[in-house]
């Protein structure tokens, strides 16, 4: 076995997925504080970032998400018809479907990107959404595609 | 420069037990722009607020990053804190280390790796901070009610009696609601009309009400504070501020088939009415749909016997624009409509009816003044079987499309009714067929378990399977079963009462669309947080009162009518309200005025002006360009996304702070 080989084998042995969680500020940050509150244990690789609405998620930061090394990137909001803005989810659901389409023709999977809605009462649903993206996105394994690889040191 | 200062919080052990925070502080030294970073027990009590607080005034610190709880628990603690010492409070930011870690994760590497990279990440968005201030608005001093009830006038009473202007939105002829229809009230089987007129009077006496009957509310604009309100005042064809209400038109109109819905269409009124006697305000109404003047051009007699000249067939609708701070819904409810339910036979019978129809057939001032007969042949009932939860508790897959929820006051009105039918007609039998008996409420199980061992009304858990109209006897045939005996039950009763699933008015829906506020899928209006301020709207400025929110009895209802009034009169007492600075800006030079961002704000914020631009040579150029009202924005930022030339941005949540926190994560 090549020193190149092993090191890349190992490097895939203790690959751990990178996961962005875009959570809206009114249902799914609550969703997910409320998932915490009752120690629902997801996993650790799933990071949120607070946006006040998800139609406030452009799509710009899903692609700098990609580009920098994640490997999943999952936007979660309000249900339909419970939006705090009102309508911001229908925003966000359409701008995602575009991305999302652009993204798989460019090769990435579609099971990278996701759209869900979680309200502030559904920890129990937030843990079994974030369960199911990291199990999703381990079974893909390292997004490759986007990546910006000037900034990887190998 | 920015000099920023990391403080971890150990929440007792809810952090510290599964995040080494001695190591997240130690780590945070490392990141660039960090000059200070500690631990601390519990950072929200008053010695650790004293400690970012002395911190910030010895290391010079211009930013402050706390990791600890939610930010939705204590940002706005902190923030609190930085600004007793002069520091802006955005220049704080949270890193949610318990929710969102401690408590998710168990192993404590895990953890505390993670809490670092939310660290990090806070760090950076704190970096990019930049301090802001929020405007304030007026408020206006003046209340909007919509709904005339017992909800709506008790909402009404307590905003007036503390010295604000209120105004009641009612669209029927007369305030007063659904209490004003009911006989008697449970456990204590007070005379309902005995205590709701005199309410009734109060209000319209009342120097602060103002009372818009016969009205609706056809458009909002505006936001907490500052709302403008259009009210249509549908044509009465009686001038209110002549007619007096004495009844002599009532007396004389020609047209007497038309179906009286204050006594639930069990008897006929005039096409000129006033719905009862006590109504307030006293004044008549000309039914448009019956009326032979306005319908043919021929009768006209009203106008003629009027005293005081109050007719005018020629009147229009009127439409009014109002400013209101607060605005209080309060629509009540109605009864599903329970023709669909073929089986119980009420489209074919007059003789079953709902409980709100037995209701009326009790009143003294009802169609029969208070003589419980059959409305087909005018006997009395000797056997009564009454049905409970019609169209309540129906699961997703019952037929029929009812209720999930449970309507809450049925079982309590069917014991009354059962208990008042004995106590005026001794000898009736009568059977009540339920799923459950409910009855949590001061005095009420007493009240139930009266009716059965002192009343012996036949409660029998069961349901009904069908009623048939018998032509012979005249009866109506019901088939039951009682699931305790396990045995078919055949009854031949006289009458029928359903006691049907209450739901939100339908007047409900519509109104929430136009104040923005959300509902569920049952139709009732969404409270701002289910345990925490179940009176308030999650929509600034909306405020709910009554079963508009879900199901309730009358002292409920008058409990929730005042912490809405209290809420309301906490609001007008105000004199400006401060807003959010996390609104949208657009950048004049960048902006293009392609007016996509207009057309996605759900709010109405950006308008265009042209605006004179010096161009650097020095010539100048009028541009379309966006602005943002800060006053009206709420800060979703939808239009920040769809701006194509990227001029939107959203204060305190930047398109440069949210990039760099998904750069620290993704490291
Ligand atoms: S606020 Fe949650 S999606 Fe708009």
């Amino acid at each position: 076995m090549s020193v190149m080989e092993k090191t890349a084998a190992a490097r895939q042995a203790e690959w751990k997925p990178k996961i962005i969680a875009f959570c809206c500020n009114w249902c799914s940050y609550g969703g997910a504080d409320l998932a915490g509150t009752n120690r629902l244990s997801y996993p650790a690789n799933v990071k949120i970032i607070r946006v006040p609405c998800s139609c406030r998620v452009n799509p710009m930061f899903i692609l700098r998400a990609f580009q920098k090394g994640a490997d999943g990137v999952i936007v979660c909001g309000c249900h339909p018809g419970d939006c705090h803005y009102s309508t911001g989810n229908y925003h966000a659901r359409r701008r995602m479907t575009m991305l999302f389409s652009m993204l798989s023709f460019l090769g990435v999977e579609s099971a990278r990107t996701r759209v869900e809605w979680v309200s502030a009462a559904e920890g129990a649903r937030f843990k079994a959404v974030m369960d199911s993206f990291v199990e999703d996105i381990t079974r893909l394994g390292p997004n490759e595609r986007l990546e910006d690889l000037r900034c990887k040191e190998n | 420069m920015q000099k920023i200062g990391v403080f971890v919080c150990w929440c007792g052990t809810n952090i510290a037990s599964t995040v080494d925070v001695k190591a997240v502080a130690e780590a945070a030294k490392s990141v660039p722009g960090v000059v200070f970073s500690t631990d601390y027990q519990y950072m929200c009590s008053e010695a650790g607020q004293n400690l970012i607080k002395d911190s910030v005034l010895t290391y010079g610190l211009t930013h402050v990053v706390v990791c600890s709880c939610s930010p939705r628990m204590h940002e706005a603690t902190f923030r609190k804190a930085v600004a007793s010492i002069g520091m802006n409070p955005y220049m704080l930011e949270v890193a949610n280390i318990r929710e969102q870690c401690s408590w998710v994760h168990k192993d404590k590497e895990v953890g505390t790796e993670k809490a670092i990279a939310l660290m990090k990440a806070a760090v950076a968005k704190a970096m990019l901070n930049t301090p802001l201030t929020a405007g304030s608005t007026p408020v206006t001093k003046r209340a909007l009610v919509i709904g005339g009830g017992i909800a709506g006038m008790q909402t009404a009473l307590d905003i007036a009696d503390a010295g604000f202007q209120v105004d009641i939105v009612e669209t029927k002829p007369t305030i007063g609601g659904k209490m004003a229809q009911l006989d008697k009230t449970f456990p204590t089987l007070d005379c309902s009309s005995c205590i709701v007129t005199p309410k009734m009077v109060e209000v319209g006496q009342h120097p602060n009400i103002t009372i818009y009957a016969y009205s609706e509310v056809t458009e909002v604009k505006g936001f907490v504070g500052q709302f403008t309100v259009t009210i249509k005042r549908k044509a009465r064809y009686v001038d209110e501020s002549k007619c007096t209400g004495c009844g002599a038109c009532i007396e004389k109109c020609p047209m007497k088939k038309v179906p009286d819905e204050w006594n639930m269409n069990l008897n006929n009124r005039k096409a000129i009415y006033i719905p009862f006697a006590q109504a307030v305000p006293k004044i008549a109404t000309i039914d448009p749909a019956y009326c032979l003047k306005l319908n043919t051009g021929k009768c006209g007699v009203c106008s003629k016997v009027c005293g005081t000249n109050a007719i005018n067939y020629e009147a229009k609708d009127e439409y009014l624009e109002v400013g209101y701070g607060a605005i209080v819904a309060a629509t009540g409810y109605e009864m599903i409509d329970v023709s669909k339910y073929d089986e119980y036979a009420y489209s074919n019978s007059p003789d079953v009816v709902t409980a709100l129809e037995y209701e009326r057939l009790m009143s003294a001032a009802g169609p029969t003044g208070g003589h419980l007969v059959r409305p087909s042949d005018g006997k009395e009932p000797k056997t009564i079987v009454f049905i409970q939860c019609v169209g309540s508790r129906e699961t997703e897959d019952s037929c029929h499309g009812g209720k999930p929820y449970c309507s809450k006051v049925c079982c309590m009105y069917t014991a009354k009714h059962a208990i008042l039918t004995k106590d005026h007609y001794p000898d009736t039998d009568i059977y009540v067929f339920y799923i459950d008996v409910r009855t949590p409420g001061k005095l009420f199980d007493e009240f139930y378990r009266r009716a059965v061992e002192q009343y012996n009304v036949h409660y029998i858990k069961g349901a009904v399977g069908k009623v048939t109209p018998n032509a012979e006897t005249g009866k109506l045939d019901v088939q039951a079963a009682d699931l305790l005996l396990m045995e078919q039950l055949q009854i031949e009763a006289d009458m029928v009462v359903l006691a049907a699933a209450l739901e939100p008015h339908r007047s409900a829906r519509p109104l929430a669309t136009m104040l923005t506020a959300p509902m569920d899928t049952n139709d009732f209006f969404t409270e701002a947080h289910a345990k925490l301020r179940p009176v308030e709207s999650a929509t600034a400025g909306i405020y709910l009162s009554g079963f508009c929110q879900g199901p309730k009895d009358i002292p409920e209802t008058v409990s929730q009518a005042g912490a809405a009034a209290a809420k309301v009169i906490g609001l007008l007492s105000k004199n400006e309200l401060v807003g959010n600075p996390c609104v949208a800006h657009s950048d004049e030079w960048m902006c293009n005025g392609c007016s996509q961002c207009e057309n996605v704000c759900p709010y109405g914020a950006i308008t265009y002006e042209e605006k004179e631009f010096r161009m650097p040579d020095r010539t100048t150029k009028i541009r379309r360009v966006a602005s943002v009202n800060p006053a009206v924005c709420q800060g979703c930022g939808a239009c920040t996304v769809t701006c194509p030339s990227g001029a939107m941005d959203l204060r305190g949540f930047t398109n440069q702070e949210i990039m760099a926190e998904v750069d620290a994560l993704c490291l």
